[in-house]
C-alpha cells in the first residue's frame, strides 16, 4: 500500500525532478538532509576550534587587526603554564568545583531520597525545590548580591540573628575568606535541585521487587540503602556529578555577577581570567592558548570519568 | 468597486510615499555613541539644536559604564558602522589612532578654523592628541571631567561636631587640603551616629572589573610621587612606578579603605559611590565631576547640604585623575561629512556655553575662562581648580592590558590584603614591562 502511494507520488512528480530524486541513493539522501546541520556545526563549532588552535600559536590581538601576526610556536603555552596567576585561578576553580559538587551531591541525593518516600504533599515540595533551578542566573546573581549586602541584606540579618554578630560585620562578598563560600552557597542553592532531579530518576528506576525481596530476607533499612539504593542509583549520581563538574569548571555568570572575581583575585576562576585576557586585555593568541588548555583539561577529565561511569554501570 | 480600488491604490501610494520619505530622513540620521550617564541626557537635549539647524537627525547609542569599553571597542575593532560619532574614553586615543578607528581631524580643523589653542590644554593632550604632546588631533575635547570630592556641608557646620573635631585634631573642621586631613575627617565620621543613623567616613573607588580602583588610587599615588615612567626615558618604569614614595601612597589608600569606608565597599565605582553619598551614608565622597550637578540637585543631600573640593595635596605633589572624553568621527562611518558638520557645530562657543548650562562640562577656554564661570554653579570653581592639576593613565594602544594589570595588583593589595604595597607595585612594573616588551616598545 505504502509502496503504491510512493510510486504514485513518483509518477506525479515532474520528469526532470523525478529523475534527479531517483538518481540519489538512500545514503545520498541521508547526507542531503544532515548536511545543513553538519555545515552549521562546522561553521560555529569546529572551525572556531581549529581557528583558536591556530591563534594560540600566534601573537594575534583582535583589537589590532592591522598588525602583522607573528608565529610564536609554543611560547603562549609555556607562558601560561609558568604563570603563577593562572595556577592560582586554576586552584580557585578546583576549590569551587570540589565544594559545589560535594554539597550539591550530598544535599541533592538526600532531598531525592526524601521526596522518593512519597509523603503527603511531596509533589508540592518537589515543585518548590525546583524553583531556584528555573531562574535565570543573571536574576539569581543580582538578588543574591542584595541578599548579601551587609547593610540591607536579608542574609546578613539572618546570620546576625543566629550568631549575634552585627549584620554590618557579615561581609560575604567583601571578605577574602567568605567570598568563595558566598559563591558556593548560591551555586548550591541554585543547582542542587538539578542533582536532586537526576538522583530522583535513579531512585525511581530501581524495581520495587528488589526491595520486596530484601524485606523477605529481613534486611534492615540501612542495609537496603547501602546494598540496593546507593549502588543502583550510583550511575545516576555519577552522571549528575559529571554534568555539574563540566558546568562548574566553566562557571562564569554567577562569579561575574556576585564578585567579578574579587576581592582582589580571590574568586577569580579560570573562566574569569580567560575573559579578562581575551576581551579586556585583548591578548587573543594568549587567551586562545589558555582556552585550549582548559578544553583539553575538561575533555581529558570527562573522558576518564565517563570510563569510570561505564565500569560502574557494567557492575 | 472602482472607487474602492482607487481608494486602496491611493492609500497604498500614500503609505509607500511616507515610508520612502521617512527612509530618506533616516538615511541622514547620525548615530552618536557614548556612555549612559547624566551628561548623555544633556547631550540629547543639546543636539536638538543641531537637528533644527541642519535637518540632520541624531540617534544615540548609550551603554552603561561597566560595558562601555567592551561594547564600543568591540564595535571599533570589528570595523562596525553603528557609530558615526563616538565619544570615546581618553585612554582609547592611542589604540584608536594607531588602528585607524578614528578620522584624523587636523585638515578639518584647519579648514574650519577650529584651533586647539581655544581649548583647555590638559583636555587637548588628554582627549585629542596621539602621540601625546604632538599636534596630531583625533578628537575634539567634548566632556571635561576629573576626580574630585564632595562633602556633607551640613554635618561639617554642626557646632557640636566642629567643637569635638577641633579638640581632637586641633584644626577647624572643613574641606581638607591634604590627605592627612582627609584621613582625620574620615576617621572622625566613621561609625558616628548622626540623626540616629550610623554614618561612615568616605566612599572611595574600589571596583575591580573595569577601571574603578585604578581611577581612585592614582589620585593618591600621583600626590605621593608615583609616575608612569622616567620623564627623560620613556617606558623606564623602575623607580617611578614602584618608588618607596609611591608605595606609601598605596599604603595610604589601603588605610583609608580599611578604616573609613562603609561596610561592603569592596566593589565601588561611580554609581555605587554616588549612591553611598545620596543615601546619607558618608561624609566624604570621591567621584568624577560629572556627578556633581546631579548631586547638587538631589533633594536629600544637595543644595546647602553639599560642598565640593578638589583632590587634596600629598607630600610630593598635587594632582587629580583626569576623566572625560573627546568626540571623534569613526572612520568606518558612511556619513563622515555629516559627522564632521556635527563636530563643527559642537565646537561653536554658544553651543559650548549651552552645553555647560545643561550639565555637560565644556572644555572651551571661552566658556571656562569667562569671569562669570566660577560663580555659575557651586561646583564650577572646584572643577576649574581640579582641571588645572590633572594627570591621566597610559593612553597607549595597550592601555587595556596595562589597566587590567593595575586593577589586579592594586585590588589584590588594597581590598584582598595580599602582600605589601611595595610587592604590588613591583609586580605592576613586571606586568607593564612585559606588555611593552610584547609591543616591541622596550
Amino acid at each position: 500500500m505504502l509502496n503504491r502511494t510512493a510510486d504514485n507520488v513518483a509518477r506525479a512528480t515532474p520528469e526532470p525532478l523525478a529523475k534527479k530524486i531517483r538518481g540519489i541513493s538512500d545514503k545520498g539522501l541521508a547526507w542531503l538532509f544532515i548536511s545543513p546541520t553538519i555545515l552549521l556545526l562546522l561553521a560555529i563549532n569546529i572551525f572556531p576550534l581549529f581557528w583558536a588552535i591556530y591563534l594560540s600559536f600566534t601573537n594575534y590581538r583582535a583589537n589590532r587587526p592591522n598588525e602583522a601576526v607573528k608565529n610564536l610556536g609554543l611560547a603562549n603555552y609555556q607562558r601560561i603554564l609558568g604563570d603563577q596567576d593562572i595556577w592560582i585561578a586554576m586552584q580557585t576553580t578546583a576549590h569551587f568545583v570540589f565544594w559545589t559538587i560535594l554539597l550539591q551531591t550530598v544535599i541533592g541525593f538526600t532531598l531525592a531520597w526524601l521526596i522518593d518516600r512519597k509523603f503527603r504533599g511531596h509533589a508540592f515540595w518537589t515543585t518548590v525545590i525546583l524553583v531556584p533551578m528555573m531562574l535565570s542566573p543573571a536574576v539569581v546573581g543580582n538578588f543574591w548580591r542584595f541578599l548579601y549586602e551587609p547593610q540591607i541584606g536579608l542574609f546578613s540579618y539572618v546570620i546576625s540573628f543566629v550568631t549575634g554578630i552585627p549584620p554590618t560585620n557579615v561581609q560575604m562578598l567583601s571578605n577574602v575568606e567568605m567570598a568563595p563560600w558566598a559563591i558556593i552557597i548560591v551555586d548550591t542553592w541554585m543547582w542542587t535541585p538539578y542533582v536532586m532531579l537526576i538522583c530522583l530518576a535513579g531512585l525511581r528506576s530501581i524495581p520495587e521487587y528488589i526491595y520486596e525481596a530484601a524485606e523477605v530476607d529481613r534486611a534492615s533499612n540501612w542495609r537496603q540503602f547501602w546494598s540496593i539504593t546507593l549502588p543502583m542509583a550510583l550511575p545516576f549520581i555519577m552522571l549528575a556529578v559529571l554534568f555539574r563538574g563540566i558546568e562548574n569548571f566553566k562557571m562564569f555568570d554567577m562569579v561575574n555577577l556576585l564578585t567579578g572575581g574579587g576581592p582582589g583575585s580571590t574568586t577569580e576562576v579560570a573562566s574569569i581570567t580567560l575573559k579578562r585576557q581575551a576581551f579586556e586585555s585583548w591578548r587573543t593568541g594568549y587567551s586562545s592558548a589558555f582556552a585550549i588548555i582548559l578544553f583539553v583539561a575538561v575533555f581529558g577529565l570527562a573522558n576518564i570519568y565517563v570510563k569510570a561511569l561505564n565500569k560502574v554501570k557494567q557492575r | 468597486m472602482k472607487s474602492t480600488l482607487k481608494l486602496a491604490l491611493g492609500l497604498a501610494s500614500a503609505i509607500f510615499a511616507s515610508t520612502a520619505v521617512s527612509n530618506v530622513a533616516h538615511a541622514e540620521d547620525l548615530t552618536l555613541c557614548w556612555a549612559a550617564w547624566d551628561p548623555a541626557n544633556a547631550l540629547v537635549e543639546l543636539s536638538k539644536d543641531f537637528t533644527k539647524q541642519t535637518g540632520i537627525g541624531m540617534k544615540f547609542e548609550f551603554v552603561p559604564w561597566t560595558n562601555y569599553a567592551d561594547r564600543f571597542l568591540n564595535e571599533l575593532n570589528s570595523h562596525g558602522k553603528l557609530c558615526d560619532l563616538i565619544i570615546g574614553d581618553s585612554q582609547w586615543i592611542g589604540g584608536a589612532a594607531e588602528n585607524g578607528h578614528y578620522v584624523k581631524l587636523n585638515d578639518f580643523f584647519d579648514k574650519e578654523h577650529i584651533s586647539m589653542d581655544d581649548f583647555v590644554p590638559a583636555t587637548v593632550v588628554g582627549y585629542s592628541e596621539w602621540p601625546k604632546n604632538t599636534p596630531n588631533y583625533w578628537a575634539l575635547p567634548a566632556m571635561g571631567d576629573v576626580v574630585g570630592w564632595t562633602y556633607r556641608k551640613d554635618w561639617f557646620s554642626r557646632p557640636e561636631l566642629q567643637k569635638e573635631f577641633k579638640e581632637k585634631y586641633g584644626w577647624e573642621l572643613g574641606p581638607p587640603k591634604t590627605y592627612d586631613q582627609l584621613m582625620q575627617i574620615a576617621e572622625f565620621f566613621q561609625k558616628r551616629q548622626i540623626d540616629g543613623k550610623t554614618v561612615y567616613g568616605a566612599s572611595i573607588y574600589t571596583e575591580r572589573g573595569s577601571e574603578g580602583i585604578t581611577m581612585g588610587v592614582t589620585n593618591v599615588l600621583y600626590d605621593y610621587g608615583f609616575d608612569y615612567q622616567n620623564p627623560k626615558k620613556p617606558y623606564e618604569m623602575k623607580g617611578f612606578v614602584n618608588s618607596a614614595d609611591a608605595a606609601k601612597g598605596l599604603e595610604f589608600y589601603k588605610k583609608l579603605y580599611d578604616c573609613c569606608t562603609p561596610p561592603g565597599s569592596s566593589n565601588v565605582y561611580m554609581g555605587e559611590s554616588a549612591d553611598a553619598f545620596k543615601s546619607g551614608q558618608v561624609a566624604l565622597h570621591m567621584n568624577f565631576a560629572f556627578t556633581w550637578p546631579g548631586l547638587y540637585k538631589d533633594e536629600k543631600v544637595g543644595g546647602d547640604k553639599i560642598g565640593f573640593f578638589a583632590n587634596p595635596a600629598g607630600p610630593k605633589g598635587h594632582f587629580a585623575q583626569l576623566g572625560g572624553q573627546g568626540i571623534s568621527v569613526v572612520s568606518y562611518s558612511d556619513k563622515q561629512e555629516s559627522a564632521l558638520k556635527y563636530i563643527k557645530w559642537f565646537a561653536n562657543k554658544d553651543v559650548q556655553a549651552k552645553w555647560w548650562t545643561l550639565g555637560g562640562y565644556s572644555c572651551l577656554n571661552a566658556v571656562v575662562n569667562d569671569p562669570k564661570f566660577p560663580s555659575s554653579q557651586p561646583y564650577a570653581s572646584t572643577f576649574l581648580e581640579s582641571m588645572a592639576i590633572v594627570k591621566d593613565f597610559w593612553a597607549e594602544p595597550s592601555y587595556a592590558t596595562l589597566l587590567q594589570a593595575m586593577q589586579k595588583r592594586v585590588h589584590d593589595y588594597v581590598v584582598a590584603d595580599k602582600g605589601t604595597a611595595q610587592e604590588a607595585l613591583d609586580s605592576l612594573v613586571k606586568d607593564w614591562t612585559q606588555t611593552f616588551q610584547d609591543d616591541g616598545k622596550m
